[in-house]
Order: C-alpha cells, then structure tokens, then sequence
C-alpha cells in the first residue's frame, strides 16, 4: 500500500536511502530503559549524599562563618565549634600513616613483582589482599593491645635522641628513671601506624599490579645492557610505575583521612592545635563525629555534618587526583579479541 | 673453544673476572646453545649473604645485650639489621664495583620491607586468634547472647550469637539491596552508555571517597533524626548499602569491561539483541569478576564499624526483627566490648574479633578460589 503511494506520489524524494539502522527491538527498549532508571537512581542516591552534606553545612557555614575553620576547641555548650584542630588531627594521623605506609607498600610491591619466586607470586597476591580485607576494627585491636605496649619505647627513643625536632617534642623528661608512660601513650603517632596497617595493603596492591604491567621487552633490554637487577628496577619498573606509585599512596591517603574506628579506639581526645605527634591526645575529624553524634542536638548534628563534608571534600580531592594518576599510568590493557 | 663459561648475571659488568664453577668449565662436553640460567645464585651471592647476617647477629648481640645492656627486642633487631647492611655492603666492597653493592644492598632493602609487612599481617591474625581463643573454647559463645550477663560473668556465661545474627542480617539486607542495584548500574555504564553514564560513572567514582562514618551519618540524619526510625538493625543495613553500593558498582563495571567487546559484537551479528547479548554472553563471562566484586563488598562490610556504630544500636540479646529494637553485630560487639575495659569483656571482644576474622577469611578464600576458576577457564 505504502508503495503503491510513493510511486503515485510524485513529490515524494526518488531515491532516499533505506535506513539501515533497523532500531532497536522492544525487548532492547525496555531493557535500556531498566539499565538508565537503575543508573538514574544509584544517580540520585549516591549523589543525593553529597547534595545533602553541603546542604546540611549552610546554617553551620552561615553561623559561624570563617571561624568554623580557626577556631581549635570543640565545646558546643559554650557556643565554640571549629575544626582546626580535628582537621590538623586527621593530617597528622594521616601523614604519619603514609610516611609508615609508603616505604612498606613500596618494598612489598617491589619484593613480590621483582624479587619473589614465581611459584610464590599469587599465593602473596592474595595475601596482600586478604591484609586489605582485614577488618579495621581487627588492626585497631591489634594495635590497641599489642602495639601500644610496645611502640611507647620508640616514642621515647624518638624524643629522647631527635627530641630538638619539634615534631618529637614530648611535655615530659626523656631522662627520668620512672618515666611518664602515659604521657605517650594514645597519641597521634599510634594512631598513624595503627591506620598505617590498614592503608599499606591498598597501596601495595596499587604499585604492585603497575609494577607487574612493566613491558617485559624493556626489562629485557636492560638486563641485556647489563643491568643488575636493581639497576633494572630503577631504570624500567620504578619509571614505567610512578603513575602507580603516586596514585596508590593518593588512595591510601584517602583512605587513611577517613578511618575510624582504629583511632577512635586509640587516641583520647584533645583539642589543641599541636604539631607534637609523639604527646598523648589528638582528634580526628571521624572520630569526632563517631563520639560525637549521639548527644548532639540538631544544630550540632549540622555542625559535625560540616565536618564530614570538609573531611569529604578533603579526601574526594584526594580520590581524584589519585584516579588522575592511576589512570594515566595504566599502558596496554586493551583486551579486544 | 670447548670451555663454556657460565657468567651469572650479577657479575656481568664486573672488574674483577667472575668466580667459575669448576664443574661446568671443566666438563668438556656439555651440550652447545643451553640457555644460561637467569639469577642463579652464586656461591659468593649466598655466602656473602649468610656470612655478613651471622658476623652482624653476633656483633650485636656482643656490643647491645654484652657491653651495653641495652634492652628491647625491637632495638636490637632494628641494630642486627643496620649492622647487617653495612657489613653486608662491606663484604661485597672487596671483590665487587659499586653497581653490584647497590644491588644487593636493594635486594636486602626490599626483602626486609616485605618481611616486616609479612610480619605484621601475621602478627595481627595470630594475636587476635591467640587472645581471643579463652573466648573460643566455650561452646556458649557461639550459642547464646549476652543479654543479663554481668560484667563479672565467667566466660562460660554469654556469647555472641546475637552479634553473629545481626550481622548476617544486616549484611544480607545490604546485599538485596545494594547488588541489583549495583551490577545494573555498572550493565548501565558499559552497555547502554551515553552522557548519563559518564555522569553517573563519575558521581559512583567520586561517592567510594565517602568515609564510611559518613555514610552511617547520613543514614542517622535522615532515617533516625529526619523521619523518625528505631536505631535498628535496617538502618544499619541502609548505611551498609550506602557504602558498598559504589564499591560494587565501580569493581562490576570494571569486571563488564574487561569482557572482550568481540563477544559482544559476535552476539548481536548472530542476531541477538541487546538484552539477549547481555543475558547470555556478557553477564555469565563476567559472572566470576561479579562474584568477586559482590565477596569483596561484603567482606568490606562485614567489617565494617564506623556507621554501624551510629545507626544500629548495641543490643544485648538476639533480635532476628531489622525494623525493630536494636541490633547488636560482630564489629560493633567487638568495639563496645573492648571499650569497656573489663579483662573479661576484652577477651570477649577478641574472641568475637576472631569470628569476625574467619567470616573474612571465607569469604576470601571463596573469592580466591572463584578467581582461579575463571583463570584455569581461559
């Protein structure tokens, strides 16, 4: 019938070309139209956090204005909210996790790409990986009970002998015959090492799945120009990995900005602005809010709420850059057939 | 012209000729053409290793614990291993250029630094394991719960079959919830695609730098403040979702991709369509990286403390009921537990710490033994 109408037709275009698209069937349809509500609503929940953190933080931001970010005490009966000295907390804890976490991750990275028998290899893999599935609580233990005990002894070493460092600076005497245990005990330090535990593995499997990417032809031809090993690893593995390298320290430090209930368990809580990370108490931003939201009235929830937006604004900046780098270090994994 | 003179790889660019091995310089009729062996050790490699080890254990033992008096284990294995390398770079000093110290001296390096990771992991499982096992040999620790037990009770009273419940619940919502709506976001992101995708890639993307107290935060505000829900075991279960929703989103999406977009395109020149395509073809080839995806996110949450802590509620008794009352769970016993400070708690604490452990150790293995499943495949 249609036909017949397009030769009666004369004005009808002579020639168009069939389409050859023959769109989609309508099982496709509805299937397309599932998958795009899904998204959409992962979308609007996911996103809808974000949305409402910030939205949440305006009457606090509007209160207190600038002085939500200098002020250092937390005492919300007297009207004093300010997270200075949570945020300081939280880069201290997470500074001395990454300078712990770093050295490890990349020896560890090194040792299974590199220098482990081949047989080995997956059974450390997995081992790496079952080290990051490891339940923070469980390495909060640990180093509650086990490692406090014993790494007081390093804090004192520290002050005693780099005292003069104004990080190792301790508010007691080094000397003393009865020392004052206490005084390190809970501190900023512990806490570092404690998270340290908990974002080594991340960055571990980071560098090392990018280590092991290293082009086989290149590590060929330096051991050909008589490279030693090492001398092969830096000059092919370390290079071709640094994308790796910087991405995976970024995501640990991502990680470590936001945990909590490692230090929750280990510090006592103190709110001065103090670089000593060596000296019982600090705060961090998260165990702030893990201690203190079930009191909270509603303009504190808001307030602890802008804390955790500025921690998540902190460690989303972090996350980015740490994709940026990941990303562009990531050669070759083009998997077509 | 018959001497076949086997170089390890190690003294290539050396001064100093090489230490043969007199066994294969002298054997006249060895084969033509063997490939050398790579890293083979020398005997100079081992003996230089071992010797320069032994002479630093004994020269620190000798000046640290003998003359000094010092104390501490860790001192003393922390001089042993700075002794080690330089006495370890001295001994290669004598026949060996400096390309060759650095080598060893990294070797020695990065064998120390997976050491002590090693150390730590295992530190870690065992001391929970060895503190918790007071807790572990009563039977009643796995069958009842702690509801009328003192603080002073005997380990023979009370248990943590509440927290074990809870937590299975609690987790098992968060999977209904969280793995459809997941693995169809990430099928959204690789198959379907667009400029919603992107937006959704990166918003997904950008939501796994939520810090987990966050999430229980945000659950608290808007369930239990804003619209007046128990502290219980469902919205624990939210806050879980909240969390492992872009975890297992973002690793399906990267398990969807890595399958060979040819299978696709051979699918739908068969004549499928696209639904069919990804039902038959793409899913079930992805299916163990899915499976990976979802053990991995409930052993995330599983473990997971911070916004449990603020959603749900520390019961002392088994509530099989998520919408109401409280709901105790396996990190969050662990946590209120050690808190309290009472020896017997802590012990508690470690023993439920352990049953925590071996839940992860399962579902890890399960994992490991699905990826090998899929590797043995191709």
């Amino acid at each position: 019938m249609t036909l017949l109408d397009d030769i009666a037709s004369p004005q009808a275009e002579p020639d168009s070309p069939r389409a050859i698209d023959p769109g989609r069937a309508p099982s496709d349809r509805v299937f397309q139209n599932v998958a795009r509500v899904t998204g959409l609503s992962v979308l609007v929940l996911t996103g809808s956090i974000g949305l409402f953190l910030g939205y949440q933080s305006i009457p606090t931001l509007h209160r207190y204005g600038l002085s939500f970010f200098t002020q250092s005490q937390w005492q919300p009966e007297l009207d004093k909210i300010g997270i200075s000295a949570v945020l300081l907390g939280t880069l201290e804890v997470a500074a001395v996790a990454l300078v712990v976490a770093f050295p490890l991750a990349l020896l560890t990275a090194l040792f299974i790409s590199e220098y482990a028998p081949a047989r080995l290899k997956s059974l450390l893999v997995s081992m790496v990986d079952l080290m990051a599935a490891v339940p923070s609580i469980v390495y909060g233990l640990w180093a509650l009970k086990l490692l406090e005990p014993n790494i007081i002894y390093l804090s004192r070493w520290l002050h005693r002998y780099l005292g003069w460092v104004p990080f190792f600076r301790v508010d007691t005497d080094p000397q003393a015959a009865a020392w004052a245990q206490s005084r390190y005990t809970a501190s900023a330090f512990i806490a570092g090492v404690a998270v340290a535990m908990m974002v080594m593995p991340l960055a571990c499997a980071v560098m090392r799945g990018v280590f092991s990417a290293a082009p086989i032809g290149e590590r060929e031809a330096a051991y050909a120009l008589g490279a030693t090993r090492w001398g092969m690893i830096r000059s092919v593995v370390l290079p071709f990995g640094r994308g790796g390298i910087i991405g995976g320290t970024m995501l640990a430090l991502g990680r470590a900005l936001g945990e909590t209930v490692a230090v929750l368990l280990i510090v006592s809580p103190a709110f001065d602005i103090k670089f000593r990370i060596l000296e019982v108490g600090t705060q961090t931003v998260s165990a702030l809010i893990a201690g203190g939201f079930g009191e909270a009235t509603s303009s504190q929830l808001s307030a602890l709420l802008t804390a955790g937006f500025v921690l998540f604004l902190i460690t989303l900046a972090v996350n980015t850059v740490a994709a940026i780098f990941v990303n562009r270090s990531r050669s070759g994994a083009a998997t077509e057939i | 012209m018959s001497t076949i003179v086997i170089r390890p790889d190690h003294d290539t660019d050396a001064t100093s000729p090489p230490p043969l091995d007199p066994r294969t310089s002298v054997k006249a009729d060895l084969p033509r053409d063997v490939p050398r062996v790579l890293r083979r050790r020398t005997r100079d490699d081992v003996l230089s290793l071992v010797c320069s080890a032994t002479g630093a254990l004994a020269l620190v033992w000798l000046v640290f614990e003998q003359m000094l008096a010092w104390s501490g284990n860790l001192g003393f294995i922390v001089c042993w291993y700075v002794t080690f390398l330089a006495l370890y770079a001295g001994v290669t000093a004598l026949s060996h250029p400096r390309p060759v110290i650095i080598d060893r001296l990294a070797s020695a390096a990065v064998h120390g630094g997976a050491a002590v990771a090693g150390c730590a992991l295992v530190s870690t499982v065992l001391y929970t394991f060895i503190e918790g096992r007071s807790a572990l040999r009563h039977l009643n620790f796995y069958t009842q719960n702690m509801a009328g037990v003192g603080p002073q009770a005997p380990l023979t009273q009370g248990g943590v079959f509440h927290a074990i419940v809870g937590s299975f619940i609690e987790v098992g919502i968060a999977v209904c919830i969280a793995l459809p709506l997941g693995i169809g976001t990430a099928v959204f992101m690789t198959e379907v695609g667009g400029r919603l995708a992107r937006l959704v890639r990166t918003v997904v993307e950008a939501m796994t730098a939520l810090p987990d107290i966050l999430a229980g935060l945000f659950i608290y505000t808007t369930l239990i403040i804003g619209l007046g829900f128990q502290r219980s075991g469902f919205a624990a279960a939210m806050a879980l979702t909240v969390m492992m929703l872009p975890i297992i989103a973002r690793s399906a999406e990267v398990s969807l991709r890595i399958v060979p977009g040819g299978l696709r395109e051979a699918g739908m020149a068969l004549g499928a369509s696209q639904w069919q395509t990804v039902r038959r073809i793409v899913l079930p080839t992805a299916k163990a990286g899915l499976a990976t995806a979802l053990i991995l996110g409930v052993a995330r949450a599983v473990g997971e403390t911070a916004p449990v802590l603020i959603t749900s509620g520390a019961s002392t008794f088994t509530n099989f009921n998520p919408f109401q009352n409280p709901m105790n769970s396996l990190p969050l016993f662990v946590l209120t537990a050690v808190r309290s400070g009472e020896t017997l708690f802590i012990a508690r604490g470690f023993g439920a710490a352990s049953v925590l452990l071996t839940l992860v150790l399962a579902l890890f293995v399960t994992t490991r033994f699905l990826a090998r499943d899929r590797m043995n495949r191709r």
